[in-house]
Order: C-alpha cells, then structure tokens, then sequence
C-alpha cells in the first residue's frame, strides 16, 4: 500500500496535466460540430446535441478559407522546399569543406540569433514592397528561403561525417556535387525529416511578418485570415472553433506522425544555446 | 572544381537570402531609425527628413510607451518563472521511475507547443468567456464568483499568462527531461544511501547538475516572451485599458496602423537592446551561481 500510493500521485498528476493540455483542443473539435448559438449557453455544453457541419459550411463558402488554407500550404511547401536546398547545402560546406574564413562567417551568423526578427522587420517591409512582393506568397516565401537555425542544426549533425570517406570519394576523381548528392545526403537524411517538419510547421504557424506582408485578404494565410474572422466574429463561438480545427489539424496531425524527428531537433537545437 | 570554391557555391544561395533579407534589413532598421520615415516619405522620399535621436525621445517620452513596456514586464516576470515551474514540474514527474505510458504522455503534454498561436488564442478566449467560459464554471463549482479575465484590467494580463504557460511549458519540459536523464543515477543513489530524502535528493544533487539546462531555457523563455505580440492582438486587442498593450503590439500599431515607420523602428530597437541586456545579466547571474 505505501509503496503504490507514489506511483498513484505521480501517474495521476501526469493524467491531470494531459487532460489540461488536451482538454481544450477536444473541447474546440466539440464544440465545432454544435449548432449556431449552442455554445454560449450556461453552463457549456459538452458534447453536441445535434452534430451539424453548418460552420465549416460556412466557413468555407462564407469566410473562403479554402483559399486561406491553400495559401497557407503553399506557403510552408514552398518554403520547406527550397530552405532545406539552401540549408543543407550551407550547413554542409560549414561543417566539411575547407576555407579560409569559414569560421568568422559562420560566427556572424550565428551572431543573428541574437537578433529578434523584428528589428529588421519595417525595412524588410519596405524592402519587399520596391520588390513588389508586398501581397504575393514571394512576400512570405523569400525571406525565409534560409534559415541560420537550419544552417546551424545541419552544421551540427554533418559534423559527425567522417573525413576519410569524403577524402576517399574525391581520391576517386567524384566532384563536390557528386559527392554531396550521393554520399552526403544519404547519410544527412534524419536531419533532412527534422528540419523539414521543423520549417513546415514554423512556416505554418508564423503570423506576425505574414499579418504585415498580406494586407489583401486574397492572399492571407490561415492564422493571419483567423485572426481577422475572430477579430468581426467575437460572438460566434461554432464558427471561430471550426476555422480553429482546419488550422490546426495539419499540424497536429504532422506532429504526432513524426515527433520523435521534431523533438530530436529540438534537442539538437538547444544543447549550444 | 576544387573544395574552396565548391564551399562558396554551397554557401552562397544562403548567405545571399540571409544578408539580403536578414542583414541589411537590421542595418538598414537603424538607420531608418533616425529618420521622419512616414505615409508621405512612403509616397515619395523627397519627403524623408533626418530627425537624429527624435524618435527615440518621442517614443520615450510617450506615455503609451511605458505602459506597454510596463505590460510586457509583468508578463515576462511573471510568465517565464511560471512557465518553468510548470515545466520542471512535469519534467520530474516525466522523470520519475514510476511514471508510467511516458511516450504517450510527453507527446501529450508536448501538444500545445506546435499548435498555431492564433487558433489556440480563439479557443482560449471562450475558455475565459465571463458567462459561458469553462474556466469560470469550474470556479462557479469551486464557489468563487465569476471573473471577467478579458474585460478587467487586473486580469487581461493574468489571463494571458496563464495562455502563455499552457501553450509553452512543453517546450522546456523537453529540455530539462533531457538534462533529468543525463544526471547519473548512482549519484541520486549515493545520496539515498546517505540519508537524504526525495526533497533533499533533488535539490543538492539534481538542482545543481540542472543548472546548465534551467539557464538556457530561463534566456529562451525571456527572449521569447519578450516578444509578446499574437495573443494580444487575437484575445484583447491591447484591451482593456490597454492593459495588454505590449512593446511590440505598440511598434505594430506605430508602424502598420499609423504608417510612423521611423518612430517604429525606434521601439524595436529599445526592446532589442532590453532583451540583450536582460539576457546578459541572466547570464551572470547564472555563471556567478555556478561557482558559489
């Protein structure tokens, strides 16, 4: 009895804090579902007493965030896609190829995260609009096409490639770019699936630059479009917890398929600091 | 082509995206800075004056200024000690070799951290609603009277707060559960053997070796809370009496509301320039503490 009592405290505390943790991302798909009104009555309903689908309905044809939600996955496509390019390529060179001054450049990067974002934010603005990139998914997309976070995990993770094998490549007569496409790469891919989920879900979840840089409402991601809906929609609880769910669930989903990949990044990524 | 220029081709593309959009953009935030750069500049340069350290004695001189400085101050100090606790909390208790299911509730416990701030700042601000609002109906059960968390100022911030710690705590509680691991178990077991309890176990063997890990998760959590912009933005609108009105929800409003794009700048670089020197001092603190 008195040694079950501890394992009891400990395994029913953790129970507690997932159902504090969870409890409001399944009372949001709950109350998604409830008619219009349902949920501002007291006290809160749990579950729906007639299941309609009336505020994705809505959502969709009213508020248009078919559109919204397109927009916002062709942004995290695009940006995944070609970051990983630019930061794979980057975070190689600095770990494995020789030349004079890598070290103070890679010091000045990593100097940058230092820099909160928005110090460089109102110029980037305008750098964007002489661009004419201000409204057009290039807006949000080229800023973000590398990353010093994305350098420095693949910086960290190429470093355990052992020189030999490379040395033995080049012996052979293969060029760098062989040697990165089919010797590199290969053994860099558990680092590829994490940056990858990592800058998908960044990219996904970002609202301050994109709030900034899509003022028309054509072009807007899911969270800055939400963000404007709950702003005119205070009242319409069934509503905003729909917009809520189709935000939310690539990413949830995308996360419990792969994290074990995210939270080894996040490892990785904090242990220098 | 050799290795040398084989490591410029590989590097350029990125350097080129972070100097051009990274780089330039801070310097340039500087310079623009100290300057009147406003709606008509934005029509047309010629309208762009060099007012020196204007901006920044109007921004101080503000009164909105410190207020909101004020707000983000409360909610760091109070937001980054709470968010921790929650996090070592459950860290230890993830830790723990009785805890059972520890995958399932790590996934668990880790979920609001991926989760978009906008979306879960909605569901939180029906969470707080004063009539309908769970939070309020577990207090009514509790029999405490209804609380109007998003419309009294005394507890827009609280309620913001405690947002923040359920959306964030899994972060930290991931990197101290690492730390937790890495700290050998015949040291707890030596210190067992020697008499001491759970409690002293954990704070003359576990908190000490901890302390690496808790000062870097004490100046991730400060420069990112420092950074408070979403919620506001999403739960109050800086409301009520802007009382949730935060630094940079300020230099939002200054810049893309009334287009003071110089005088926005300014306020970024104060609280840039804050969070370098509330980082360095957390730094001290830290090192100091190491050798006492």
């Amino acid at each position: 009895m008195s040694r079950r009592w501890p394992a009891f405290a400990i395994n029913g505390a953790l129970a507690g804090l997932a159902v504090v943790a969870l409890f409001p991302l399944l009372w949001m798909l709950s109350v998604s579902f409830m008619q219009h009104g349902e949920a501002s009555t007291y006290p809160p309903p749990l579950l729906p007493s007639r299941p309609t689908l009336a505020n994705y309905r809505e959502l969709f044809e009213r508020a248009g965030m078919g559109r919204h939600l397109l927009n916002s996955a062709i942004v995290a496509t695009l940006t995944t896609l070609v970051s990983l390019a630019f930061n794979l390529a980057a975070g190689y060179a600095f770990a494995k190829l020789r030349y004079a001054g890598r070290e103070r450049v890679f010091q000045a990067l990593l100097g940058a995260l230092l820099i909160p974002a928005q110090v460089g934010m109102i110029p980037l603005f305008l750098i964007m609009k002489w661009l004419g990139l201000v409204n057009s998914y290039g807006g949000v997309v080229v800023p973000a096409l590398a990353s010093v976070f994305g350098i420095y995990l693949v910086r960290q993770y190429a470093r355990s490639i052992p020189d030999d094998l490379l040395e033995a490549a080049r012996i052979d007569g293969a060029g760098e770019l062989r040697i990165f496409a089919s010797i590199v790469l290969p053994l860099l891919k558990p680092i590829v699936v994490t940056l990858a989920i990592f800058t998908f879900l960044a990219s996904w979840n970002d609202f301050m630059w994109p709030l900034i840089v899509l003022g028309d409402q054509a072009w807007q991601t899911a969270p800055v479009a939400l963000a404007a809906l709950s702003r005119e929609h205070v009242q319409d609880n069934e509503l905003m917890m729909a917009g809520s769910v189709v935000t939310l669930v690539p990413v949830l989903a995308l996360f419990f398929v792969l994290q074990r990949h995210y939270i080894e990044g996040l490892l990785l990524g904090s242990v220098k600091g | 082509m050799n290795e040398r220029r084989a490591a410029w081709l590989f590097t350029l593309p990125a350097l080129v995206v972070i100097g051009l959009f990274f780089f330039v953009p801070v310097l340039a935030a500087f310079v623009l800075s100290l300057t009147d750069f406003d709606l008509y500049a934005l029509a047309d340069l010629g309208n762009l004056r060099f007012v020196g350290l204007g901006n920044y004695i109007d921004v101080l001189r503000a009164p909105l200024f410190w207020k909101s400085l004020g707000n983000t101050l409360y909610f760091v100090g109070v937001g980054v000690p709470l968010s921790i606790a929650a996090s070592l909390g459950a860290a230890l208790l993830l830790d723990s070799r009785l805890a059972r299911w520890k995958g399932v509730f790590r996934t668990a416990l880790f979920a609001p951290v991926v989760t978009t701030v906008v979306a879960v700042a909605v569901i939180w601000r029906y969470l707080l609603h004063t009539r309908y609002g769970l939070i309020n109906y577990l207090l009514a059960k509790a029999g405490i009277a209804p609380i109007d968390w998003l419309g009294d100022p005394h507890w827009s911030m609280p309620a913001i707060i405690l947002f923040a710690v359920w959306k964030n705590f899994g972060y930290n509680m991931v990197i101290l559960l690492a730390a937790l691991q890495a700290v050998p178990a015949e040291l707890r077991e030596a210190a067992r053997i020697d008499g001491a309890n759970a409690l002293q176990q954990f704070r003359h063997v576990t908190l000490p070796l901890l302390r690496p890990a808790l000062l870097l998760v004490a100046i991730i959590t400060v420069a990112g809370y420092f950074q408070l912009f979403a919620e506001p933005y999403v739960m109050t609108r800086g409301d009520p009496l802007q009382s949730t009105v935060s630094v940079l929800y300020y230099m939002y409003e200054e810049g893309f509301e009334w287009w003071s794009l110089g005088r926005a700048t300014a306020i970024a670089f104060l609280l840039f320039a804050l969070i370098l020197v509330v980082t360095r001092v957390l730094v001290r603190i830290g090192k100091r503490g190491g050798y006492a």
